[in-house]
This record gives structure tokens, C-alpha cells and sequence, in this order.
């Protein structure tokens, strides 16, 4: 389709792209700069060329804090997604059950990530806590605080509870555009309910799952108040994403030069990973 | 006035418009025919300025206006689908562009009511058009257009959504209403039938080119080449190869046809020769009739009349005859076809000879 | 293929319906053949398509029964029904091919494959969409989409009925010449029980042996497409086939002299008419002769349309169409004469026979 063309438009963009270059390009440029230089405090700066990327690339520390990572967004992305596609299925499409719905899948979304954490930091507590409690009379040993497995359930339960909506959100706006004709076709050629699944209601889909599936990757793999405040990145180093560690590094140990590297090769491996997905997501979408 | 001069519109590595020279004059009525995707929206679009052509200018009333913004244009516009807006009375749809351009309640007023008066609209004034059959809601759309008083009005397909019978009714009433405002009005359309009933001129369109351009009725009953004789005939052209040899169209060495006195100049050699299903009969219906043999495919009975097709020597044909015909299929039998009305056409599609009872 | 019977079927779509008014279908009672081709016609909102949900069992009638074969088929599933149905806007699935697509109904039911091969093969034929068996459906073009919908339509030889819903709708006038002969040529092969729903008297007409006129939720006749054109049984049914429609003039009757303005008709019966009704008389444009002899008409407008010229003109003092062939010549001083056998007279608008 072609558009009006109008060379105004251009104009009317140019509050947006003064805000993010003073918002992200210019933090973007000093994190670049410090990255290549080494300090020794009284605000003099040295040429370190790419030490502390070859640094942080050799440490154990940043391979498996990225391994955490892969894993807890590879984790969360393969409930979320398909669980999110369930409930948007059993959705009501029509009556007062749709602004219901709505409303108790938006609630999670409109919670704060701190508050979020803090809830089930106290929720989980087996002193205090509801859910700690419960387990625990029970007769389940839980305890988030010295239990590796304790602490990663905690993180994906709540990881899943907070964002699922916004997969439902997304499948639910994709799923009521299609045509009652489609279903009603399918019935006709004697479709099963996953052969509707299939070939109607996922090909319509499909583009909300990608923008849905994205967001949570790139989402999940910057998490940083959640275990900070649940965790804190233990027991032991145990959740300690890349988020977490870098914080530790540039503002608890303040070493400004490893962190810069560190949070550029974060930035980086964000942006491959996205772009990959997307290509392979979009590419399959052509051939198809 | 509005001249297209040798314009052209080209996205990617598709060309959308070759280049066009079309001069409309003002308080004419325009037919765009042609299928689907053969350009006319395209066309319209570079009309009302809603896209750069590639090459090219539009004029009007003798100056360039290809850089002139839509909306600075005086241009109105009518879609096939019914475009309102849904939460203001047809009364304030109506009355809308004049808001706009902030005219005074009281000529709102005055041109409100008789745009609605003109569109039998009156009645359903305060109403909203969701509240509407689909007629109203497109008379409202076609009184917003009116009161614009724009100097060119565009139609796309305007009556496409409607009823067979509210379409008969509104094309009987859109030429008046055309008349009466004296802008270019420029209708698009992909049916013959409805070109001709509107009458006015009519450029044929076919893969982003005009092929003609005239009066309607010209270009109905002298097509300069084949394309726009296929484009304007509905049922389909009946068309067959044949080599003119002396007196008489031939097929594989046999004569099928005689050459018509208006014909008889056409050199010796290959052509087309092209007639409607209506000179097509089961029965002579003159003198000059000639008759052929020809298998029966399948009969269709519209009420009056049949369209009964045919085959003959590898061609399909509809023949559309008066009366109630129920011929079973893979018969044999003899139409006549009406020589006076046959159109012949060159190897390369271009017209050779016209009808003669046409020119008459 | 099967008989339908729809017995005494009402529909309202609100709950209680409380006067007739609140029916969207007033009651149907009818019998279809087995094998043959229905036409349902009418405007908008006149009730064909709730009609036709009715039979395809996307929507229960409020109502009565409907039944297949002599099976009360009125609470049964669409998938129970073994119908096939096409719809206005085309329906494809355009993540498959359009050979799968074909396939698909015949595939859900557990067709052998060579069986399946077979079928989608034929219809691809028919549909010429051969060449595009490996491309998938997506990028097609809206016609050759909607003529995937009529290939699934078609492909199941083992269906009580196809339903068709508009759907010619998004075809171009040319394309929709040779879908009509294609679906009429499949009739007579294959004797399916069809149902085509259209506000279109062409498509109407052409493709049915029988046409339901709808109107306001009724069914005001069903007849041939000839019955409907030569007898229309109600003022709506004259003016909605034919285009123009059927000319209906106001008329005071007294025995068998018809009146109409200062104008006095004799018809060869006396029509049947109850003493107070409204009475009119309808004839067609095309039994309305112009020539220098019969009663006086103004002409106000003559629109060539290539094949015939239609004639506007006053009679009586009432606007009246009048078909005149392509080379028919129109007189200076027209009258016109008014072909007895098609003069048709309508009491309270509905058409009256003779008396005694």
C-alpha cells in the first residue's frame, strides 16, 4: 500500500530522538569509554585498550553468570509462552466474563518489580510467610534462602505468575481478530480442536507470539530487582544473573572499567540473541 | 479541468500506471472500468494527490498541482466501503466539512438540507449511521462528498457494498446529482453494465494502462482494440480466429462466416473477429444473419432470457437468447450470429474494421 | 445428497418474542427436493441468511424442525449435518497449500489417501488452480482464494448439501461468468442438493431450478426463475427481479375492464379482486411495445445501455420503464401498447387469478 507522503513528519519526531540520545546514546557513549580505560582514582584516565573485555571474556565468574541467565530465561520462556497460549484459548470471547478476565490478567502487569519481589521475599519466608508456612507444615523442607533449588522454583514462580498476563494479553488481542467465518469453516471440514489450533487460531497468532516472546526474552535476561530482592543472588552465587553481578562489580567493588566491558558484551549478546530469534521467527513466517 | 500529463507510478519493481495522458473536463461524469488490480484506485489516488507519481504532473484548470497537498486540493472522495463517522448524527456527517472550513450555521444548514433532500436523506437526520441500512449509510457518505463542494469527486466502487436493487436505484439517481454540482466526478468500477447505465465517458482500464477513452457508448460499440472490447462486455466477448480469405472467414481451410459488406475491405490474412452474446441467437434475427453449428455447454436461464454456452471449433461462447431455453448439454445446434454487429481485429489486437450498424 | 424439510421453523434472535414483528423468520414450512439447486433471494436483513444458518445448524431456529431425509437433524452439530458451506469473504487457511487445502475436509474424515489425491486433483482441475497445487495459499489473489472456499465446498462427493452464502461476492463480472457455469455444470454431475444464498437476481436465477424470494422475514414465492419473471405472485417479487424492475401502476377494476388513469384496459378474464382492496396493475418493461399505435406516453429519458435502450417515459400520469431492443427505433409521437398475456393484477399486493 502506498503512503501520503509528507516531509513534516519529521519534524514532529524530533522530540523523541532528542530524548534518547541524552537518555541512551550519551550514558551509552560513557560506558563505551570507560571500557577502554583503566583508573586509578582522582579522576585520571589510561589507555587499556580491550584488557578488560579479554578479562571479563576468560573469567569463570561471567560464564556462568550468563549460563544462569540462558537458563532461567530458556526456563521461564518455555512455561510462559505455551501457558499463556492456554489460557487466552479458554478466554471467554463475548459477555461479562471478558472485561473480568482482563481485569484479573492485568492485575500482576500493574505491580512494581520491587514490590513484586518484596511480596514474595515475605510470602516464601518460612517464618512469616504464607506460602513458606504452608509448605512447611506440610511436611516440605522449603527455604529459598540456603536452598539452590528452593531459590530458582521461587524466582520462575513468580517470574511466571508477574508477566504470563502479558502472553495472554497479546494471544487474547490476536485470537479475537479472527473471523467467526474461520470457525465456523473449520466446523464444517470437520477440523479437530487442534487442527483449529493449528492451522487457524496459531497462524493468527503468530505475530503477537513473536512480539510476546521477544519481550520476554530480552525482559528475562536483564532480570535484576526480582532475585535482588529475593536473593540477593544467593545462596551462594547460585542466582546470581549477569544483572546482579555487574551491579556488584561497578557499584559494590567499583570497578568501573571491568563493568563497562562487562555491561557492553551484556548489550551485545541481548541484541545478537533478539535479532537472531526475530530473523529465524520472521523468516519461518516467509517460507511458510 | 483536470489533465493528467504523461503520468506514471512505479513501486518497486511494479509498475502501477504507465505513463497516462487523460484530460477530464469539468461537469463531466468519469467511468475507470477494468478488473480488479488493472489501476484504477491507482489512478485515483495520483488524482486526488494521495501519492507522488513517479513521472509525470497533474493540472488543474491549467496549473500544476502534482506537489499540492490532498487536503489543499478541493477533492472529495467515496469508498466502497461505507465511511462515516459513527458517533455524529447523519446531520453532522453531513455538515462536517463545512465545519471544517468553518462556514456559518446557517449555510450549513441550508446545504445540509438540501444535500439530504437530493439523497433522501431527510428523514434520517439525527440519526447515527450505525442506525442505517447500507444505502443510507453510503447516501451519507455520498451527500458529505457533495456539500464539499469539491471540484473533483472520486468514487471508488461506491455502490459494490450494496444490494443489486439499491444499487439499480442509486445509479439512476447519481447522474442527476452529478449533474446538478457541476465538479469532475471520476467513478470506478469493475462492471460494463454499470458503466454504460451511468453513461457519461468511460476509459477502459487494463494492467495500468487506459486502453481507450470516450464517450461510454463509443467505446462500447467501437473498441479500438480487443483488450477493450473484452474489458467492456459482460457476459464475456464471444471471440474466434479465422483467415479472411475473399468472401469469407475461414477455419482450417473451412469457410464459417461471410465476410459483412462493412468488412469487406479487410485485406486477406489472420484475424479476430469479435461479436456480443446478444448478436448471437437461437433464431435469425435478420436477414443478414449467418448460421453455424455449435456443441451446447451448459444453459443458464435469467428469467427473460437464456445465456446458453456454446462451443464452436475450440471456442467458448455465450449466446444470449430471448426466452426460456433449457437446452440439454453436448447438443448440436445451429445459431445464428448477427454479421452486421462483427468486429474484426488485427494480429496485433488492434481494430481493423468497425461495425457498421454501429456507425450509423 | 438429501431431502430438506424445514417444518413450521420460526426465528427470533432476542428472547420471548412477543409479536410477529420480533421474528427475524416468520414460519417456513417447505420441502426441498433431494439433488436440487434453491436460490435463496433477497435484500438485506430479509432473513435468507438466518435461513440458511438455520440449515447448516450455526444458529437453532427458535421454532419448528428441520430434518434430512426424513432425520430430525434440529439439535444436531454443522459437523453432524455433513454439510458443506461456503461463505462470502473466502476462508482459506493460509498456512497450508492450496493442494492441502483441498484436502483438508477429506483428510479430517480419514479419506484414503489415493482417494484424497484423486478428488483434490479433479477439483484443481476444475477450479484451474493446477498449477498452484504447491504454493501456499496465502499469496493469492482474493478470486483465486475464494475459489480454493468453493474447492473445499466441493471436494467431499459424500455431503446432504452444499450451502453457498454470497459467495461470488469478491469475484470480478468475468471470473463470475465461468464460476456459475463451472457450479451448474457440477450440479448436473453430481446432483448435489445446493442451497446458494444472493441479493443478485442474475446469480439467482441462473443457478437455480427453483428460487425463494424473500422478503421481510417471509417467503413471499418460490418458483422457476420463468414462473417469478412471467407471474410474480407479490408487488416485491415483480420489482425485485428484472432489471428494471416490474412497472406497477395503480388501477380500478370493474369486471374485466382494468383502469388506470384516463386509460381503460380489457383483459380477456375478470381478475379476482375482493371488494375494497388496494388494486394495481403490474407489466414488465420488456411486454411494453412503443410504437405509433395504443395509448399516449411523454418520454423523459432514453439510457442506452449497448445491448437495449431502456425508456423512461410517463403513463398516466406515473413514471413507467420500457425495454427496447438494440436497433428498435423510438417513434416521435410514442404510444404504447401493453402485451395482454403479461399484464399481471395485484389485490393488496399480492397477484389474483381468475374468477370463476
Amino acid at each position: 500500500m502506498n503512503k501520503t507522503w509528507n516531509n513534516k513528519a519529521w519534524f514532529m519526531v524530533l522530540p523523541v530522538l532528542l530524548l534518547v540520545a541524552f537518555s541512551a546514546v550519551i550514558p551509552l557513549m560513557t560506558v563505551v569509554n570507560y571500557s577502554v580505560q583503566d583508573t586509578f582514582g582522582n579522576n585520571q584516565f589510561f589507555w587499556n585498550g580491550v584488557g578488560w573485555f579479554s578479562d571479563v571474556l576468560e573469567s569463570d565468574r561471567f560464564w556462568q553468570a550468563l549460563g544462569r541467565n540462558l537458563l532461567f530465561s530458556g526456563i521461564i520462556l518455555s512455561i510462559e509462552i505455551p501457558l499463556g497460549i492456554l489460557i487466552a484459548l479458554n478466554m471467554p470471547k463475548k459477555g461479562l466474563g471478558v472485561p473480568v478476565c482482563l481485569v484479573l490478567m492485568a492485575l500482576p502487569l500493574l505491580i512494581p518489580w520491587n514490590v513484586v519481589g518484596t511480596i514474595w521475599q515475605v510470602f516464601g519466608r518460612v517464618d512469616i510467610g504464607l506460602l513458606g508456612r504452608t509448605l512447611h507444615s506440610l511436611g516440605i523442607n522449603y527455604n529459598y534462602v540456603n536452598n539452590v533449588f528452593d531459590a530458582w522454583m521461587t524466582l520462575i514462580i513468580m517470574d511466571v505468575w508477574h508477566w504470563t498476563s502479558l502472553v495472554v494479553l497479546l494471544c487474547y488481542a490476536g485470537l479475537v481478530s479472527i473471523p467467526e467465518a474461520y470457525y465456523q469453516a473449520a466446523k464444517i471440514d470437520g477440523a479437530s480442536r487442534w487442527a483449529v489450533f493449528r492451522y487457524i487460531q496459531l497462524p493468527k497468532m503468530k505475530r503477537v507470539l513473536l512480539i510476546a516472546f521477544l519481550l520476554r526474552f530480552m525482559d528475562s535476561f536483564m532480570i535484576y530487582t526480582e532475585p535482588f530482592v529475593v536473593t540477593g543472588g544467593g545462596p551462594g552465587n547460585s542466582t546470581t544473573f549477569l544483572s546482579i553481578d555487574l551491579v556488584k562489580m561497578a557499584i559494590g567493588q567499583f570497578d568501573l572499567g571491568p563493568a563497562a566491558a562487562m555491561s557492553i558484551i551484556y548489550f551485545l549478546i541481548i541484541l545478537l540473541l533478539s535479532w537472531i530469534f526475530y530473523t529465524v521467527m520472521t523468516s519461518s513466517d516467509e517460507q511458510a | 479541468m483536470l489533465e493528467l500529463k504523461n503520468i506514471a507510478k512505479v513501486a518497486g519493481a511494479e509498475t502501477h500506471i504507465h505513463p497516462t495522458n487523460l484530460v477530464l473536463e469539468r461537469g463531466s461524469l468519469n467511468v475507470l472500468l477494468g478488473p480488479t488490480l488493472s489501476g484504477k484506485t491507482s489512478l485515483m489516488r495520483l488524482m486526488a494527490g494521495l501519492d507522488k507519481p513517479t513521472s509525470g504532473s497533474v493540472w488543474f484548470d491549467g496549473k500544476d498541482v502534482t506537489g499540492v497537498r490532498v487536503q489543499d486540493r478541493g477533492v472529495a472522495m467515496v469508498y466502497q466501503q461505507f465511511i462515516n463517522y459513527p458517533a455524529l448524527t447523519v446531520y453532522e456527517n453531513i455538515a462536517s466539512p463545512m465545519r471544517i472550513k468553518g462556514a456559518d450555521s446557517a449555510t450549513i444548514d441550508r446545504e445540509v438540507r438540501k444535500a439530504a433532500d437530493l439523497l433522501k436523506l431527510t428523514p434520517y437526520l439525527d440519526r447515527t449511521p450505525l442506525n442505517l441500512s447500507g444505502g443510507q449509510q453510503q447516501r451519507t457518505a455520498l451527500a458529505r462528498a457533495i456539500v464539499k463542494n469539491a471540484s473533483l469527486v472520486l468514487l471508488d466502487e461506491p455502490l459494490a457494498n450494496l444490494d443489486y436493487k439499491l444499487r439499480e436505484e442509486l445509479r439512476l439517481e447519481l447522474p442527476k446529482i452529478f449533474a446538478a454540482s457541476g465538479a469532475i466526478f471520476v467513478y470506478a468500477t469493475t462492471e460494463p453494465s454499470e458503466a454504460l447505465l451511468l453513461g457519461g465517458n468511460t476509459a477502459t482500464l487494463s494492467e495500468g494502462r487506459i486502453t481507450q477513452f470516450g464517450r461510454t457508448i463509443d467505446v462500447y460499440r467501437r473498441p479500438n482494440d480487443l483488450l477493450t472490447a473484452r474489458t467492456f462486455a459482460d457476459p464475456p466477448l464471444n471471440t474466434m480466429q479465422v483467415l479472411k480469405n475473399g468472401g469469407h472467414f475461414e477455419i482450417g481451410g473451412k469457410p464459417v462466416l461471410p465476410v459483412p459488406a462493412h468488412l469487406a475491405a479487410l485485406p486477406d490474412g489472420p484475424c479476430t473477429i469479435a461479436f456480443h452474446p446478444h448478436h448471437l441467437a437461437l433464431a435469425s434475427q435478420h436477414p443478414a444473419s449467418a448460421n453455424l453449428q455449435a456443441r451446447t455447454a451448459i444453459s443458464e436461464i435469467a428469467g427473460s432470457e437464456s445465456f446458453i454456452h456454446i462451443e464452436f471449433e475450440g471456442s467458448r461462447w455465450v449466446m444470449l437468447s430471448p426466452g426460456i431455453h433449457d437446452i440439454e448439454p453436448d447438443a448440436v445446434i445451429t445459431v445464428h450470429v448477427d454479421t452486421r454487429h462483427l468486429m474484426a481485429f488485427g494480429t496485433d489486437g488492434r481494430a481493423i474494421a468497425e461495425p457498421a450498424a454501429a456507425a450509423a | 445428497m438429501a431431502r430438506i424439510n424445514l417444518d413450521h421453523i420460526r426465528h427470533a434472535y432476542g428472547e420471548k418474542p412477543k409479536s410477529e414483528a420480533d421474528y427475524a423468520l416468520k414460519e417456513v414450512h417447505h420441502e426441498w427436493n433431494d439433488g436440487g439447486a434453491y436460490a435463496l433471494l433477497g435484500p438485506s436483513g430479509c432473513g435468507k441468511t438466518t435461513l440458511l444458518n438455520i440449515i447448516s445448524g450455526l444458529l437453532q431456529p427458535s421454532e419448528g424442525r428441520i430434518l434430512f431425509d426424513g432425520k430430525d437433524v434440529t439439535y444436531l452439530s454443522t459437523q453432524q449435518r455433513n454439510i458443506a458451506q461456503v461463505f462470502q469473504f473466502p476462508v482459506i487457511y493460509d498456512t497450508m497449500t492450496v493442494y492441502d487445502n483441498l484436502a483438508f475436509p477429506l483428510r479430517n474424515r480419514g479419506v484414503a489417501e489415493p482417494e484424497v489425491d484423486r478428488r483434490v486433483r479433479e477439483i484443481l482441475e476444475m477450479i484451474d488452480l493446477s498449477s498452484w497445487a504447491k504454493k501456499t495459499a496465502r499469496g493469492l489473489t482474493a478470486d483465486q482464494k475464494q475459489k480454493i472456499s468453493l474447492g473445499r465446498g466441493l471436494v467431499r462427493n459424500d455431503v446432504n448439501a452444499i450451502l453457498f452464502d454470497e459467495p461470488l461476492t469478491v469475484i470480478d463480472p468475468h471470473m463470475k461468468w465461468v464460476l456459475r457455469s463451472q457450479l451448474k455444470k457440477l450440479h448436473r454431475q453430481f446432483g448435489f442438493t445446493m442451497v446458494y444464498v444472493t441479493h443478485d437476481q442474475t446469480e439467482a436465477l441462473t443457478f437455480a431450478d427453483k428460487v425463494v424470494v424473500m422478503y421481510d422475514g417471509q417467503i413471499v414465492q418460490i418458483g422457476t426463475p420463468a414462473e417469478l419473471f412471467e407471474k410474480p405472485s407479490h408487488t416485491f417479487v415483480g420489482y425485485f427481479i428484472g432489471s428494471p424492475g416490474m412497472n406497477v401502476l395503480p388501477a380500478s377494476i370493474d369486471g374485466s375492464s382494468i383502469k388506470i388513469g384516463e386509460e381503460t384496459l380489457t383483459l380477456d378474464y375478470r381478475p379476482q379482486v375482493a371488494a375494497g382492496a388496494k388494486t394495481e396493475l403490474g407489466i414488465r418493461p420488456e411486454f411494453i411495445s412503443l410504437s405509433r399505435e395504443g395509448m399516449p406516453v411523454s418520454i423523459s429519458k432514453v439510457e442506452d445501455i449497448g445491448r437495449q435502450k431502456i425508456v423512461r417515459a410517463e403513463f398516466a400520469g406515473k413514471p413507467i420503464a420500457i425495454v427496447v431492443s438494440e436497433d428498435g427505433e423510438i417513434p416521435a409521437e410514442p404510444r404504447v401498447t401493453f402485451d395482454p398475456a403479461a399484464i399481471n393484477i395485484y389485490a393488496d399486493s399480492w397477484r389474483v387469478g381468475r374468477e370463476g
